[in-house]
């Protein structure tokens, strides 16, 4: 659990974070969304200190950060940088092992813990050899996120972590994250500029502009309930599209009036009306059954709005 | 006698060539070694402190601009003579282009990389070790190969302070004209250079392990450079003796000193810019030195009679073709005029004016000629340009100014000095090629550097200062068709000395009451 409370920063003379207060729970991805500039990497840095808060505290389960010792801190939080950040001249295998030999583990921990983490990330194992320079930009970002996971610490932050990447590399990366098993207990906070990646992963958006915090909620609360113009004006341009990504099944089933539509095409509960979309609308059989999900989102988009 | 060719030399001084060597290696070597020690730190350390950058390099920068006799003229009075003013200042060149590269490296790290190490939970020390040296290696070590080539080079200055390696062939053969022994030096200083910076290169090809290497390198480099001068090192002698490389190879020098008088005095190869000073401040105790030198006056220098004449006369006199002397009519009567207004006194005094009251030579020139009633006011003339030359110590800057202010002042020619050219070699070849009209020479000079008559001839001839005269004249007009014109008047020839005070304890008042001190016990 992360917490701040009236956090400032100022750079020239200009607040570059201005008195934010926050909290990211355990098992929970916040995502701090926002234009560049926006002080969300400020912010994010502020919390492993490689950016020094100029006033307000920070506490991480509850210890203020300030009175611990700076490499003991940032041993225990995972960090995920834009570009990966990998060492140049360390193979991969000794890139993923730089907290563990920071901790002195011993060899076949490290080794095995390595192993685990190169199958968990779908890397092939004889990447462990090569050098960065080698790699592709997905393949560097997972080696990235390895890293950060390795020594099991209950904090992950995430800076711009799929920044660099294609759509189509972005995508795949984003559905292994989200069902990575490692990060269920973590308080993850990732920060992006990318509207989409956060509702993807994101179970809390705060959305910042000048340093402040304008809005913080679900993914639905920003759509269906903002709390002024700046935050519908934000999401207007994808609006539609995130409104049936936010929705699942478990919200629409209510208006639909066949009783076991998700079971009749295996959906789980949780999928999304867009995802259900789709694939019902690969299919021409499957016409009808489109209509009525169409409707049903309809009707539940009404209710929402009001 | 016959010339010899340059495997000839090389075989034949092969013994002083491995010392010459070994001492270059372990001058380059150890000042390379301590200007690591010193430049890397200093690298880390301004790459720290972005503040202290501009004014450290800054100050390394001004060090490296300083012209390389003038600074081992400045470690004379700190450190005396020997290995350690060389090694001084070669560290000191060599500490630029390694601080440099150090603080460009670091400070190119790539900044996410070092943000992505501080983040992971590296201290400062780690962060320094793991991520920031091996990425700067590649451009530390480039600084490295920079430094090497350049105190290679360097290092050949380092026999004017005595501390040997090459410079002793190459500036010998300089002084004496013998271009096999230039190349005997300048080939392998070059080779070296070459071997040093590709050594480094491979060392650094071998990657990011270079660290580990180290703790084997660096005993090899101690090693290398305490054999060179455990083999190198000149045994103690009664009496410290310091001659120039012209005199070292010079019949009427510590050859003949070893033959004529049977005296081997062991002697180091030095600089005569420094050896006055180094005899004074009793870092040496016998020179050898020029007999009108002004500094004999300024030190208080005893000049030891040369009762086997071992050393010819040196009458000054300008030389000149005989094609140029018809090409501006009126320069024989002028220079002419200057015949016979010297003696070795006057003479002297004019070079202690310029040695130790440190009066420009225009100044002494100046006063000189309206002393002896010859100067006039520039005429400012512009027909033709004459070109004097003059080789690089303070007695042919005087008579240079002498000449011109002479010549400006009775003809309508214009002139041009090209002084300091680096010795009796280059002055004579630039003479030859027209590169300079005349230059002031000496005799002695003519007779055994530049003619090099056979040992009968040269005692014929040495017998008196007008035989010798003579036959230089007739010689150069004969093989070269440049003429002697009239002496000046002075005899400025080789001489020993020593410190006027300890000559007089020890009661050595010639040569050979030196040679049976020397003997003695």
């Amino acid at each position: 659990m992360i917490r701040l409370e009236s956090v400032s920063k100022i750079f020239n003379g200009k607040p570059a974070v201005d008195d934010i207060s926050f909290q990211a729970n355990q098992k929970e991805i916040l995502v701090l969304l926002g234009t560049s500039g926006c002080g969300k990497t400020t912010t994010l840095k502020m919390i492993n200190r490689l950016v020094e808060s100029d006033s307000g505290d920070i506490f991480i389960n509850g210890k203020n950060i300030r009175h611990q010792n700076i490499e003991k801190l940032r041993m225990g939080i995972g960090f995920v940088m834009q570009n990966s950040g990998l060492f140049p001249h360390y193979s991969v295998r000794r890139n993923i092992a730089v907290v563990p030999e920071l901790l002195k583990w011993n060899k076949k921990k490290i080794a095995d813990r390595t192993l685990e983490l190169v199958h968990k990330l779908h890397l092939p194992e004889d990447i462990l050899e090569r050098f960065p320079n080698e790699l592709s930009g997905g393949q560097q970002q997972r080696v990235g996120i390895a890293r950060a996971l390795i020594a099991n610490s209950p904090i992950l932050l995430m800076d711009e972590p799929f920044g660099a990447l294609d759509n189509i590399t972005k995508a795949d990366i984003h559905s292994e994250f989200k069902s990575l098993e490692e990060l269920k207990n973590k308080t993850t906070i990732l920060v992006t500029h990318d509207v989409q990646e956060a509702f993807e992963l994101g179970h809390k958006i705060c959305l910042m502009d000048n340093g402040k915090i304008i809005q913080m909620g679900t993914p639905e609360e920003m759509l269906y309930q903002p709390k002024n113009d700046f935050v519908t004006d934000f999401f207007a341009e994808s609006r539609l599209l995130l409104e049936y990504k936010v929705a699942t099944l478990n919200d629409v089933s209510p208006f639909i009036n066949s009783e076991n539509f998700a079971a009749q095409f295996n959906f789980p509960k949780q999928t999304s009306v867009w995802n259900a979309l789709q694939k019902l609308s690969s299919d021409r059989q499957n016409t009808e059954s489109y209509d009525l999900l169409m409707k049903a989102f309809s009707d539940y988009r009404k209710l929402q709005i009001v | 006698m016959t010339q010899q060719n340059l495997w000839q030399f090389i075989t034949e001084q092969h013994e002083k060539l491995l010392t010459q060597v070994t001492q270059h290696l372990a001058l380059t070597f150890l000042s390379l070694l301590l200007a690591i020690i010193v430049g890397v730190p200093l690298g880390i350390l301004i790459a720290r402190k972005r503040k202290l950058s501009s004014p450290v390099l800054g100050f390394a920068g001004i060090l490296q601009t300083i012209p390389s006799i003038a600074l081992l003229g400045f470690m004379i009075p700190a450190f005396g003579i020997g290995a350690t003013p060389a090694i001084v200042a070669l560290l000191i060149y060599a500490l630029l282009p390694i601080i440099r590269n150090t603080f460009t490296g670091i400070t190119g790290v790539n900044q996410a990389v070092i943000e992505s190490a501080k983040a992971m939970g590296m201290n400062r020390k780690q962060l320094l070790f793991k991520v920031e040296l091996p990425l700067a290696m590649p451009v530390i070590i480039a600084g490295v190969r920079t430094a090497a080539v350049i105190n290679v080079g360097v290092a050949t200055l380092a026999s004017f302070v005595a501390a040997g390696g090459l410079g002793e062939f190459i500036f010998g053969g300089i002084s004496l004209n013998n271009t096999n022994m230039i190349l005997a030096g300048a080939i392998p200083a070059a080779l070296l250079a070459i071997i040093l910076d590709q050594t480094i290169a491979v060392l650094q090809k071998s990657g990011y392990q270079v660290f580990r290497y180290l703790k084997f390198i660096v005993p090899i480099f101690l090693l290398i450079t305490g054999v060179g001068y455990l083999l190198t090192s000149v045994k103690e002698n009664k009496l410290k003796a310091g001659f120039t490389p012209e005199f070292m190879g010079r019949q009427d020098g510590d050859l003949g000193l070893r033959s004529v008088y049977g005296l081997n005095a062991n002697p180091k190869v030095v600089n005569d810019a420094v050896m006055y000073k180094a005899a004074f401040e009793k870092d040496l105790d016998l020179i050898s030195g020029y007999s009108t030198d002004g500094r004999i006056k300024a030190f208080d220098l005893y000049v030891l009679d040369d009762d086997k004449k071992i050393f010819p006369p040196y009458f000054a006199a300008p030389i000149i073709k005989t094609k140029t002397l018809q090409k501006f009519p009126s320069l024989e009567e002028t220079l002419n005029l200057l015949s016979g207004k010297f003696n070795d006194a006057v003479m002297t005094d004019l070079n202690y004016r310029s040695d130790y009251l440190h009066q420009t030579p225009e100044k002494i020139a100046k006063d000189f000629l309206i002393k002896t009633n010859l100067f006039k006011v520039s005429r400012n003339g512009n027909t033709a340009t004459v070109k004097i030359g003059s080789k690089i110590f303070g007695e042919q800057y005087i008579l240079t100014q002498i000449y011109k202010m002479l010549i400006e002042g009775y003809t309508d020619y214009k002139v041009e000095t090209k002084t300091g050219l680096g010795g009796t070699k280059i002055c004579f070849d630039a003479l030859i090629n027209d590169a300079i009209d005349f230059y002031p020479e000496y005799t002695g000079t003519g007779l055994l550097v530049l003619l090099k008559p056979t040992e009968k001839t040269i005692k014929e001839v040495s017998q008196s200062a007008d035989m010798t005269y003579q036959y230089v004249d007739s010689e150069f007009r004969k093989q070269y068709g440049i003429q002697w014109l009239k002496p000046l008047g002075f005899n400025n020839s080789y001489a020993l000395m020593m410190r006027r005070k300890q000559a007089e304890e020890l009661k050595i008042k010639s040569i050979s009451d030196l040679k049976k001190y020397w003997d003695s016990k």
